[in-house]
């Protein structure tokens, strides 16, 4: 072999980075579940139990302190984060080759709302956000605010049955679980330990796997022979993000990936917020034009959860706890802290206050508590964190929680907010006791948030204790996108479930409509008798978090209808025929803390269709989803179409999510 | 001590349902996957894109070997096809990302020749042609004779010997040029 080709063999061999653990294990259990797929054994008996497939083995990668977390989407954090920030961060491709956040603090001033505009684009995300555990919840009264469309009855009702079934068959509860994995805006983790999903699944031979369950598109139903559907509510937004990631890596994302009603609540919607004395949240159902079919319609479901009162919230005293042990030093560790920080500084009012605690390594009070006004003072003393050190803080938790007692006054809000990569050594060690410690501080009015960074040994269970404890968040920050996130929902309201156990049901009038479909919801589907099984879990509701749910009804006689009428169908009531009553939606949910669920029930009402841009803009990426899905129901619309719908629905769009949509379905039509 | 089984035991294995050979057969291959769509993209988290996706498709596409060849040079050929998808898309990418031929980024406690070799290599790879690149990741990344490399590409043996000349024609033409350039 000649010199050159030598020369060029070894820098190649040299060059060529050794695969990352997580990305090979991510892949083999991607190729696992083709294959299982493929071998048609990878079906569970029935939807639900589907989601612990992919957080168990979310969990027991966290248990197992390999904190690696083996999904798909992690490789595209990583390749996201790149492209978002380009402007910003520089990229390896040799050595670590991992995206390389840069410590943006070395120049003092940046801008720092430029850089989070541009991180919008950027990477989800693995957020989880824990339940608190709410001591005494009100029992809400038994009315509701009167809603657009439908004449809202609402009962007390009550609800134990079938409770044995579940949980010898079936996975306990999956919903709480699935939210762990990217909802941004907040999902709540249920209280049920890892451990119990490590018994109720198989552990295949290699876990930790592709996340998206591939489920097939929701069918047409005929009214006739079905007319009811049962769904959990939905408040993951991990698909979304997926969608990006490969959208702006350039290509269209699998079919499997695209998860439509995760797409469609990733957007905050205007909805009327509820009257919070009366209910936690408010339900509004209304009938729109389907975009993509003449003879349709869409029924939009919207839940809009009680919004935090942003204007007039008390001063916040907020006293930042930083862990500086040796192993932070990573750069997605306090360097994305310092600037995750830094975004959470420009949302403050300079009516708050900013404390820095830091332990392990340099301990001790770093910023004595500081009006946030002083931006140069506290962005010096974040500035001068550094990591090192590798032993135990002194009592790092009593210290800030001592601080934020301090600064506190009548009416003002303290929060401790802990940042660490996991190590917990905050001065309690046993778990215990630090539980007992965050309960009691929180009964005092000091709220606990913790954040974790980075992927080395992130103790997830002992985050989720203490935020869940101290009436806070538990949150994963891997991007200054999440960052961004998660910190400004800090500091726009506490964020704490406010129903739990959302279910769904529809039944619709065979008179009316002959056909449904569900866009969407495939992997949350109920059976029909779960919806009075209060022992069936579903998915919860924060402040100030809206969901929402889309079918596509096909009328009586509509040129539409994709399946031939039943010659010996039953009629419904006239009288039901005559009201132009379209279906009945029943919705149940718990009040925190509660176990037996209330029903709120409410008509589908012919003819009052209230065109509201936030339906359409829904619909608009509703439509995405299913171009991106390759679905059959949308006919000759295209992606121009859903941009442009989505375009004219876009509204205010404070934060840009809309905006950043529309860039999607233009690009993605480029990648056609 | 578990005996190693055959890739062809695998397969055979995998074809008729076995979950666990398929497993124990991308587990064994998921890093020459790696490797190969490094060498042929240039970007590790391309590269492990790449991997992934052909991971994935494996499952499919298994069925359809014949056992005519290596398990390894189907794969070699299923990888190098995959990863020359992924180069005619990124022409129509709004951000470019990272290649052959990108080099500016690099890691700080990178040694300065090792920063020259890398430059170097960079540079080299991105004057290649798919065709000559598919085949230097084959023959000098994998080890591969002529002969292995023309089986996985589906051409004439002949054909990789021409094409590593072309290679040594183009390595010559840099250095020439970097001469040319102080």
């Amino acid at each position: 072999m000649s010199d050159e080709l030598k020369k060029l063999a070894s820098v190649l061999h040299a060059a060529t980075p050794e695969p990352d653990d997580t990305a090979r294990k991510a892949a083999i259990a991607a190729a696992q579940k083709s294959f299982a797929q493929i071998q048609g054994s990878a079906k569970p008996a029935r939807p639900i139990p589907e989601a612990p497939k992919k957080s168990a083995a979310f969990w027991r990668g966290l248990k197992d302190m390999i904190a690696q977390i083996n999904l798909k989407p992690a490789l595209y954090i990583t390749s996201c984060l790149v492209v978002a920030g380009a402007a910003f961060v520089t990229y390896q491709p040799w050595g670590s080759g991992g995206p390389v956040v840069p410590d943006v603090l070395v120049q003092d001033e940046m801008p720092v709302v430029e850089m989070a505009e541009q991180s919008t684009a950027a990477a989800d995300v693995r957020v989880k956000i824990a339940k608190p555990v709410v001591g005494d919840t009100k029992k809400r009264k038994d009315s509701i605010q009167n809603q657009p469309v439908a004449g809202l009855t609402r009962s007390s009702e009550t609800n134990v049955a079938g409770q044995q079934m579940r949980k010898q068959a079936f996975a306990p509860s999956a919903p709480p679980m699935m939210k762990s994995e990217g909802q941004a805006l907040g999902g709540f983790v249920g209280a049920i330990a890892p451990q119990d999903y490590d018994i109720i699944q198989p552990a295949p031979s290699l876990e930790g796997g592709d996340q998206f369950a591939g489920e097939p598109e929701n069918p047409v139903k005929t009214t006739a022979e079905s007319p009811v559907s049962t769904f959990s509510i939905d408040v993951d937004t991990a698909s979304y993000s997926y969608i990006r990631n490969a959208i702006m890596d350039g290509h269209l994302p699998d079919a499997d990936a695209v998860r439509i009603e995760e797409m469609v609540n990733y957007f905050p919607y205007d909805y009327t917020a509820p009257d919070i004395s009366e209910a936690p949240f408010s339900t509004a159902v209304s009938v729109i034009q389907t975009p993509w079919n003449n003879d349709t319609q869409l029924v939009h479901i919207a839940i809009q959860g009680a919004k935090p009162a942003l204007d007039s919230r008390p001063p916040l005293n907020l006293v930042f706890l930083i862990d500086t042990s040796g192993s932070m030093q990573d750069r997605n560790k306090l360097p994305l802290l310092k600037q995750s920080f830094r975004l959470l500084l420009s949302e403050l009012r300079p009516t708050d206050q900013v404390a820095i605690v830091t332990y392990a390594g340099s301990a001790g009070v770093v910023l004595e508590p500081t009006n946030a006004s002083d931006r140069k003072t506290i962005l010096a003393s974040l500035n001068r964190l550094s990591a090192g050190g590798s032993t135990a803080g002194q009592a790092g938790l009593q210290q800030a929680y001592a601080l934020a007692e301090q600064m506190g006054s009548e009416g003002e809000i303290g929060r401790v907010l802990l940042a660490t990569d996991g190590d917990f050594n905050v001065g309690i060690s046993d778990p215990d006791a630090l539980k007992k410690f965050v309960e009691k501080k929180r009964d005092s009015g000091i709220y606990l948030s913790v954040f974790g960074f980075g992927q080395g040994n992130y103790r997830d269970d002992m985050m989720q204790v203490l935020a869940q404890n101290g009436n806070g968040t538990a949150a994963y920050i891997d991007t200054l996108a999440e960052a961004q996130k998660v910190l400004v929902d800090q500091v726009s309201g506490a964020l704490f479930p406010i129903a739990n156990d959302v279910k769904i049901q529809v039944e619709f009038n065979p008179a009316l409509i002959a056909e449904y479909r569900l866009i969407g919801y495939e992997t949350r589907a109920l059976r029909r008798e779960d919806f009075n099984n209060d022992k069936v879990d579903a998915g919860e509701i924060g402040a100030g978090h809206s969901v929402t749910a889309l079918y596509e009804i096909t009328p009586v006689g509509s040129p539409a209808l994709r399946n031939d009428a039943l010659r010996y169908a039953k009629q419904a009531p006239a009288a039901l025929i005559k009201v132009g009553e379209m279906g009945f939606v029943k919705l149940r949910y718990k009040n925190p803390g509660e176990a037996v669920s209330k029903l709120l029930e409410m008509p589908i009402i012919q003819g009052e269709r209230i065109i509201t841009p936030e339906a359409n803009f829904a619909a608009a990426i509703a439509g995405f989803g299913q171009l991106l899905k390759g679905s059959d129901y949308t006919g000759a619309w295209t992606l121009a179409d859903a941009a442009t719908l989505a375009q004219d629905n876009k509204g205010e769009d404070r934060f840009g999510y809309r905006a950043e949509a529309i860039r999607l379905m233009q690009l993605a039509k480029s990648l056609r | 001590m578990k005996m190693m089984q055959s890739d062809e035991f695998l397969v055979t294995r995998a074809q008729g349902g076995d979950a666990e050979a398929f497993g124990t057969l991308v587990a064994r291959h998921y890093d020459l996957v790696f490797r190969l769509g490094f060498r042929m993209l240039g970007n590790k988290s391309e590269a492990q894109d790449l991997a992934q996706d052909v991971c994935a498709g494996l499952a499919g596409k298994l069925a359809g070997f014949r056992g005519d060849a290596k398990f390894t040079t189907w794969l070699y050929r299923i990888t190098i096809n995959a990863a020359k998808d992924r180069l005619r898309k990124r022409t129509t990418r709004q951000k470019a990302q990272e290649g052959w031929g990108e080099v500016e980024a690099m890691s700080r406690e990178a040694t300065a020749q090792y920063k020259a070799q890398l430059q170097w290599l960079h540079q080299a790879m991105a004057t290649l042609s798919d065709d000559l690149r598919e085949t230097v990741a084959l023959v000098l990344g994998e080890d591969q004779t002529h002969a292995q490399a023309a089986a996985a590409l589906g051409v004439s043996e002949g054909t990789i010997s021409w094409r590593m000349s072309e290679v040594k024609k183009n390595l010559r033409a840099v250095a020439q040029a970097e001469e040319r350039t102080p």
